[in-house]
């Protein structure tokens, strides 16, 4: 197991439809949870307790990432280096990404801020990108650089459910770079606690 | 591709640790540093690389530069006015808490508590964002 080089038995025997039907239960919690920040923004309770703007600015920040994520998630999908297996990880992870940037752009509307576009162009380093394990060790990396993002950005909020939110999207993150390793023959869970 | 993206690319994603190895020039002390500060950075990989602008600017060349300078890169106003220049010690004291050093930054992240980490990072940093190893001048 530890060695695999390609996508496991393990991993290949859940059906794609029942891997993306718990994907919708796990985002609709996070939507949830967002949405019901939004709202409660506009209360004199959470207005005295929180800084409405600064909540959009780390939504944004966050959105722009997601917004990359899925930009990189598309390349390696294009790239003709992965297998069935693995593509349609990757096409349900991407799908993810979508959804979460869609919940954050919403959210930053609903704060009264405009949300971050994607960018023109990304650089991704697409000359390093030459196998399957390439591409699933770039995603690996970004899921863990996200995972750490969420982390950072979850004790900033001055609204506690959008706390809550960005945490549900991190332990989403989290699945996906545990994954990732685990497909790439690696340790799927190498730490008691992320940073 | 610009070679400053090839080569962050690089460093991010394969040989580092030989290169450090490399840098340290046999010290295990000064290599086991490097090495760890690059683990820290791994926290940066969301919104940062060394070579290219993603969400967050480039750090190449980072030591000496002026906050909010690099060209095209969409900066928020606090950055850009800050009248920081990028150094060891604002460096430590930006990353331990950076919205608290610099109110209004977009980089809405909480920064690393841990001394001992934020110094293995910035040895990192002043290794792998010499212009000399990321820059267009660097070997490819
Ligand atoms: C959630 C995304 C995110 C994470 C994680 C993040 N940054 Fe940033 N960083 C940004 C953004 C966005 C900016 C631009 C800030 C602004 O304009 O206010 C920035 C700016 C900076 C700057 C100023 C650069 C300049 O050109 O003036 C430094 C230095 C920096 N980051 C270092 C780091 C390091 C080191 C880490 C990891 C420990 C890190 N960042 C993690 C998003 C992030």
């Amino acid at each position: 197991m530890r060695k695999s080089p390609s996508v496991s038995p393990t991993a290949a025997r859940v059906s794609r439809r029942s891997l993306l039907a718990g994907g919708g239960a796990t985002l609709s919690a996070a939507a949830i949870g967002l949405l019901a920040g939004a709202p409660s923004l506009l209360g004199a309770r959470a207005a005295r307790a929180s800084d409405p703007s600064a909540d959009a600015r780390i939504l944004n920040t966050a959105l722009a990432a997601e917004h990359e994520a899925v930009a990189a998630y598309q390349v390696g999908a294009e790239s003709g280096l992965l297998a069935k297996d693995a593509l349609d990880l990757a096409v349900q992870f991407q799908g993810h990404h979508k959804e979460h940037a869609e919940l954050l752009a919403r959210t930053v509307r609903a704060l009264g801020g405009a949300p971050a576009d994607p960018r023109s162009e990304y650089a991704f380093p697409v000359d390093q990108l030459q196998s399957q394990t390439d591409v699933l060790r770039f995603a690996a990396g970004l899921e863990k650089g996200a995972v750490s993002a969420y982390l950072g950005a979850v004790p900033l909020f001055g609204n506690r459910d959008l706390a809550k939110a960005a945490a549900s999207i991190l332990g989403d993150e989290a699945m996906h770079w545990s994954v990732l390793r685990y497909i790439l023959g690696e340790n799927p869970v190498p730490v008691a606690f992320v940073s | 591709m610009r070679r400053g993206a090839v080569c962050g690319a690089v460093l991010a994603l394969a040989g580092v640790a030989f290169v450090a190895a490399l840098a340290a020039g046999g010290d295990p002390t000064r290599a086991a540093e490097l090495d760890a500060g690059r683990e820290v950075y791994d926290r940066c990989l969301a919104c940062h690389a060394i070579g290219y602008d993603r969400v967050g600017p480039r750090h190449c060349g980072l030591f000496g530069r002026r906050a909010g300078s690099v060209p095209g890169f969409p900066y928020s106003d606090a950055m850009r006015r800050s009248g920081i220049v990028w150094g060891p010690e604002s460096l430590d004291a930006f990353l331990r808490d950076p919205p608290g050093f610099v109110p209004g930054t977009h980089m809405t992240w909480a920064g690393i508590p841990e001394p001992d980490a934020r110094s293995q990072l910035i040895a990192w940093l002043a290794f792998a964002t010499a212009p000399s190893r990321c820059g267009p001048a660097a070997a490819p």
